[in-house]
């Protein structure tokens, strides 16, 4: 098809619009919106000027919302780093050691948990961890008491949100290390190398990007998990996602929920981009 | 290949974990108890009654497919053209555009969630399935453009280009040569995106207004211990319904690559 750069850019940008509308509309306005509102001042379901910034400052001042970010991000990131270590050897396993045509059923297999419903698993783990559940009662038949594990609320959210976030992890360490160069293994090994060096020297560096990609998949979405702890914490170890509703729809105050949402939003986004940039060092040629 | 036999019995250990509580589905929803807890008691189907009796239950699934339904709709069709647009045509600010398009992905989606409900109540919308539609319409977009852009980057361009040497107008052609090779790319993204949004949560419990979402119905059944045997009932037959659609989509996005003459890189996304 003969088309000049400019029809080119109009076809391409006509075609496009529907979709972009929408995202437009539907999340970029709200998104600025919540920024607006995150300086300004607000009573029970309105805001007003004038622009302030003690929205933020109550952040640091009170010292519940900040641990509640704090918790936020240790419980996600104790999360990340346990999906991404469990997930390894499971990607190194189906890249190295399955035939290249069972690869896909596989990968279909731990994908699967993934695709089924997210709530029915969360709901099943108070029952299965909560006291009298099944893990106690599959204990008090040989003799062990009550562990009652969904009282140790924090404990039980990192089991929670690991177990519902595992299936993340193994795709992108998957993908990364399809691409490493099985040449290149020989030759360490050739060059007298054991497995287990060769493994640390070459492997596991070229399949840092996907690492890293399974910790940024992972990263997000707990960090910004509301039901795991509404539910299986009992509500008692409240995260961001409970702070900003809590803010937001229980006490009506628009600009301070705004100011948890934009803050978490700041912290999510910082996160990610340590994690590019310590990707890129990998990207890098992996010296 | 190397033999492993430790990394192997890991996997598969992994696998058990991940099965772990589906698995337990079906044994407790079976179970002769109200109280979930070995041992088991004997074998029942009562819990099944139970639950096809729950009226709300089908007001709540009855809702929950409209919504998904619409979303999975409306997703692939917003997926087509984003898609499209991007593996076809280069034009100003196409990164920005896409990056904006893929956001979801990347933001918790708790924050979409209350950026809309501020915005909606601020402008005095009242909540209803509606407004649930449009927020995982949202959500789901991103996923549905991820899959359409596989398949629309197996199309070979020559096709197309011959089409339209032969006269065919660019419509007729897309209507002709270009959705049926990637339809098996639609039916993915429609499952999926029908999938995730039966799925969703989030969204249904804050923009819902309290009409019955399944999601939110079963959230709100698990805190009744009484409860729970028949939400394990509807547990399984979820269970069973998403993986005979996934096997469905897992088929359909096989047959494209197939089609299209492609090679299978494995995986959805």
């Amino acid at each position: 098809m003969a088309e000049t750069p400019s029809s080119e850019a109009r076809t391409g940008l006509k075609l496009i619009s529907p979709t972009a509308i929408y995202v437009i509309l539907l999340l970029a306005v709200p998104l600025a919106t919540v920024l607006v509102y995150s300086v300004l001042t607000g009573g029970r379901g309105n805001v007003s000027l004038p622009v302030t910034f003690e929205n933020y400052s109550e952040l640091w001042s009170k010292s519940v919302y900040g641990y509640i970010m704090f918790k936020s991000l240790m419980v996600a990131l104790c999360v990340t780093a346990i999906t991404v270590i469990l997930a390894y050897p499971v990607a190194y396993f189906v890249s190295f050691h399955v035939k290249p045509e069972r690869k896909s059923l596989w990968l279909f297999l731990i994908t699967i948990p993934f695709w089924t419903s997210y709530i029915i698993r969360v709901s099943l783990w108070f029952v299965i961890l909560g006291y009298g559940g099944i893990i106690d009662s599959a204990l008090a038949g040989i003799g062990i008491q009550p562990l009652n594990i969904a009282s140790y609320s924090i404990l039980s959210i990192i089991i929670v949100l690991a177990h519902a976030y595992a299936p993340f992890a193994v795709l992108p360490i998957f993908v990364s290390l399809e691409k490493v160069d099985r040449s290149l293994l020989e030759a360490g090994q050739d060059l007298g190398e054991s497995r287990w060096v060769t493994f640390l020297r070459v492997t596991l560096p070229l399949s840092m990007p996907g690492v890293i990609a399974a910790a940024l998949i992972v990263f997000i979405p707990t960090v910004g998990d509301y039901v795991t702890p509404e539910l299986v914490g009992d509500g008692k170890e409240p995260m961001i996602a409970n702070l900003i509703e809590t803010q937001l729809l229980k006490l009506q105050n628009f600009p301070q929920g705004s100011a948890f949402a934009v803050a978490s939003m700041l912290m999510v986004g910082l996160v990610s981009v340590a994690f590019v940039f310590w990707n890129r060092r990998f990207i890098g040629g992996g010296k | 290949m190397k033999k492993a036999p430790i990394l192997r019995s890991y996997t598969l250990f992994y696998l058990l974990f991940l099965y772990g509580p589906i698995l337990l589905l079906p044994i407790f929803a079976f179970n002769d108890s109200r109280v979930v807890a070995f041992p088991l008691q004997g074998f029942t189907t009562a819990w099944f009654a139970e639950m096809a009796a729950d009226q709300n239950l089908r007001n709540a699934a009855w809702n929950s497919l409209i919504i998904a339904l619409s979303v999975a709709s409306i997703s692939t069709v917003l997926g087509i053209f984003a898609a499209r647009a991007s593996v076809r045509y280069r034009f100003p600010g196409k990164g920005p555009l896409m990056g904006m398009i893929m956001l979801p992905l990347v933001l918790p989606e708790m924050i979409v969630a209350m950026a809309l409900l501020v915005v909606l109540l601020s402008m005095n919308i009242p909540l209803s399935l509606f407004t649930v539609i449009l927020g995982q319409t949202l959500i789901c977009t991103p996923f549905a453009v991820a899959i359409l852009t596989s398949a629309f980057q197996s199309l070979d361009k020559s096709l197309e280009e011959a089409a339209l040497d032969l006269g065919e107008t660019p419509w007729s052609t897309f209507r002709l040569i270009i959705l049926p090779l990637v339809m098996p790319g639609i039916m993915a993204s429609f499952l999926i995106c029908f999938t995730i949004s039966f799925d969703e949560f989030i969204i249904a419990n804050f923009l819902g207004s309290g009409e019955p979402i399944l999601s939110v119905y079963i959230f709100g059944q698990f805190r009744f211990p009484a409860k729970v045997p028949s939400m394990l009932a509807l547990g399984t037959v979820l269970v069973c319904f998403s993986i005979i659609l996934l096997g469905f989509a897992e088929y359909m996005r096989r047959r494209g690559i197939a089609k299209a003459g492609g090679k299978d890189s494995g995986g959805f996304l």
